[in-house]
């Protein structure tokens, strides 16, 4: 017992002692070790891995549908095929949600060039794809804005000399970018109208500098992601045939 | 005198000798040298799989089991080794969206990470998603600004964890950006962000003066710098805080040619560092100290 008790009370000296002894940093040295192509992998961790990446390459490159053209959001001046196919998909495939959920169509879809993100490559479509031209997460918002801010929507559209993809909208600037004729379903913008405009929540949010979905009488969020409604439709057709049409243009 | 207190009395006064004896011994002969090792990663964005050979800027660059093999050999090297993460663990591959995080968790516990702090896009499934995720993380968040009292995460993270290496105390904390404008609120609900400078200072000092820490480590994901004068980066950060040896960043994917050195408010030393992002790099910062009294004058020798 004596034994014991002796033992505790050196091993406490000896730790407040150490303690008291002041313990020095002397050198700090620093360095970035990179992890690179010649490293052998850890086979046990590559074993983990595995089964988790079959499944999801498997899965991304299983067929969905057909791309007879590569399609580009370069290709086009004010409106692109691409651009085109993604604004029409998401009318397609939200109007129904929207309209079953509050009785209204969506009157007409606004996205923005810079969140088409890859170009959809000629040959097969695959989830992959759809990854790749849209790797974000935002879904499909529907904001109720007055003809006044659709107005203000088609400034902006009409400035940013940028082909911003456009559903249900037909829009044509002069030479000196000023709106010559806007019409959202083949009707002109009425000010005092309440208009139901798709886009996504990062738009909604400011994004991109369009400020125009605020103030609103009211905002629906789908919470249908961009990318589903894009796989869906690839699930449902065979062939994309995406075009350039006249649905925004500049009149030189 | 009662033969119990004639023992502790007696106890005492052997333990005096005992101790003078072995003070002689084990602190005045050769001084020992003891060295922690830090590694750390940041943004790996749920880069599992190395990048292929066809990436333009990558190629062939990072991937986990690499990663695994790497810190397994740097702990055979030195037992005394903390491995830790600066957030954004979550989105920028398929993993993520067909996962929701629970693979990159899986796999920093079986690499065994010590600790990481949460980062903007670890809310990308919403609050809801990352407590989903944490029955597969094995190690702790550490975060002291984000006030998570009003949530589903209140109690699932700690303001700071000290490890205890070869003797050698060592207090780790976090700090998160400010989530506001950054992240929707619908993602990080009730989270509240507190100051980071406070926080900071906070905890440095309970981690210098109450927990008695020899080494402060700062996980952040605020960001290395910023053009902006108001926004608070680890550069600012380091300087406006004392006691805080290594500042490990994220937020910026900022590669950095070397650690950065920045005297902090007492103007001292504080090393700032971040290793890019996608895992394709490591940080490896050791820290050697010394037991023998002299060498305090001399100061710390900082080589990066």
């Amino acid at each position: 017992m004596i034994f014991k008790q002796l033992m505790v009370c050196i091993c406490l000296m000896f730790l407040v002692s150490c303690k008291t002894k002041t313990l020095n940093l002397t050198k700090i040295e620093g360095k970035e070790i990179p992890i690179s192509a010649e490293l052998p992998p850890d086979q046990d961790i590559a074993n983990f891995i595995k089964p988790y990446h079959d499944h999801v390459i498997n899965t991304l490159d299983s067929t969905l549908a057909y791309a007879p053209e590569t399609y580009s959001k370069d290709n086009g001046t004010f409106n692109t095929a691409i651009g085109n196919l993604m604004a029409d998909v998401i009318y397609e495939q939200a109007n129904p949600i929207f309209k079953s959920r509050t009785g209204h169509d969506i009157d007409f879809v606004l996205l923005n060039k810079g969140g088409i993100r890859a170009p959809i490559s000629k040959g097969n479509i695959t989830l992959r794809t759809a990854y790749e031209i849209m790797p974000f997460e935002n879904s499909v918002v529907v904001a109720a804005i007055k003809g006044k801010n659709v107005n203000a929507a088609m400034t902006y559209l009409s400035q940013s000399k940028s082909a911003h993809p456009v559903s249900k909208l037909k829009l044509a600037i002069n030479s000196d970018f000023d709106v010559v004729e806007a019409l959202v379903k083949g009707k002109a913008i009425d000010e005092n109208k309440t208009y139901y405009v798709a886009t996504n929540d990062y738009l909604y949010n400011g994004g991109d500098h369009m400020t125009f979905f605020k103030p609103n009488d009211s905002v629906y969020d789908l919470n249908y992601k961009l990318r589903n409604a894009f796989i869906d439709y690839f699930t449902k057709v065979d062939t994309i045939n995406p075009v350039i049409d006249d649905r925004f243009i500049q009149i030189k | 005198m009662k033969r119990r207190d004639f023992l502790q009395q007696s106890t005492v006064a052997t333990s005096l000798v005992a101790l003078g004896g072995l003070s002689l011994t084990s602190f005045t002969a050769a001084p020992k040298t003891k060295k922690i090792t830090v590694l750390h990663t940041n943004d790996v964005h749920s880069h599992i799989d190395p990048f292929g050979p066809n990436d333009g800027r990558n190629a062939n660059l990072g991937g986990v089991a690499k990663r695994a093999r790497l810190i397994d050999k740097i702990r055979l090297d030195n037992p005394n080794t903390l491995l830790l993460d600066a957030g954004d663990i979550f989105q920028g591959t398929p993993y993520f969206n067909f996962y929701g995080g629970e693979l990159e968790f899986k796999l920093m516990s079986k690499l065994k990470y010590d600790a990481a702090t949460i980062g903007n896009h670890d809310f990308d499934n919403s609050i809801d998603g990352l407590y989903a995720q944490l029955p597969h993380a094995e190690f702790p968040f550490l975060i002291s600004n984000y006030d998570f009292s009003n949530t589903i995460m209140d109690t699932h993270t700690k303001p700071y964890k000290v490890f205890s290496k070869d003797g050698i105390k060592i207090g780790v904390f976090g700090v998160g950006i400010e989530l506001q404008g950054l992240v929707d609120i619908a993602m990080y609900k009730e989270t509240k962000y507190l100051d980071p400078v406070e926080m900071a200072q906070d905890m440095s000092r309970i981690l210098k003066e109450q927990e008695q820490c020899d080494l402060i480590i700062c996980l952040s994901h605020l960001g290395y710098k910023y053009n902006s004068e108001t926004k608070i980066s680890d550069l600012k950060l380091a300087a406006a805080t004392k006691d805080i040896d290594l500042i490990i960043g994220g937020h910026t994917h900022t590669f950095l040619p070397k650690p950065t050195i920045v005297k902090n408010i007492e103007g001292k030393d504080t090393l700032v560092n971040q290793v890019g992002c996608y895992g394709i790099n490591l940080g490896k910062i050791d820290f050697y100290f010394d037991t023998n009294k002299n060498k305090a004058a001399e100061g710390t020798s900082i080589i990066v």
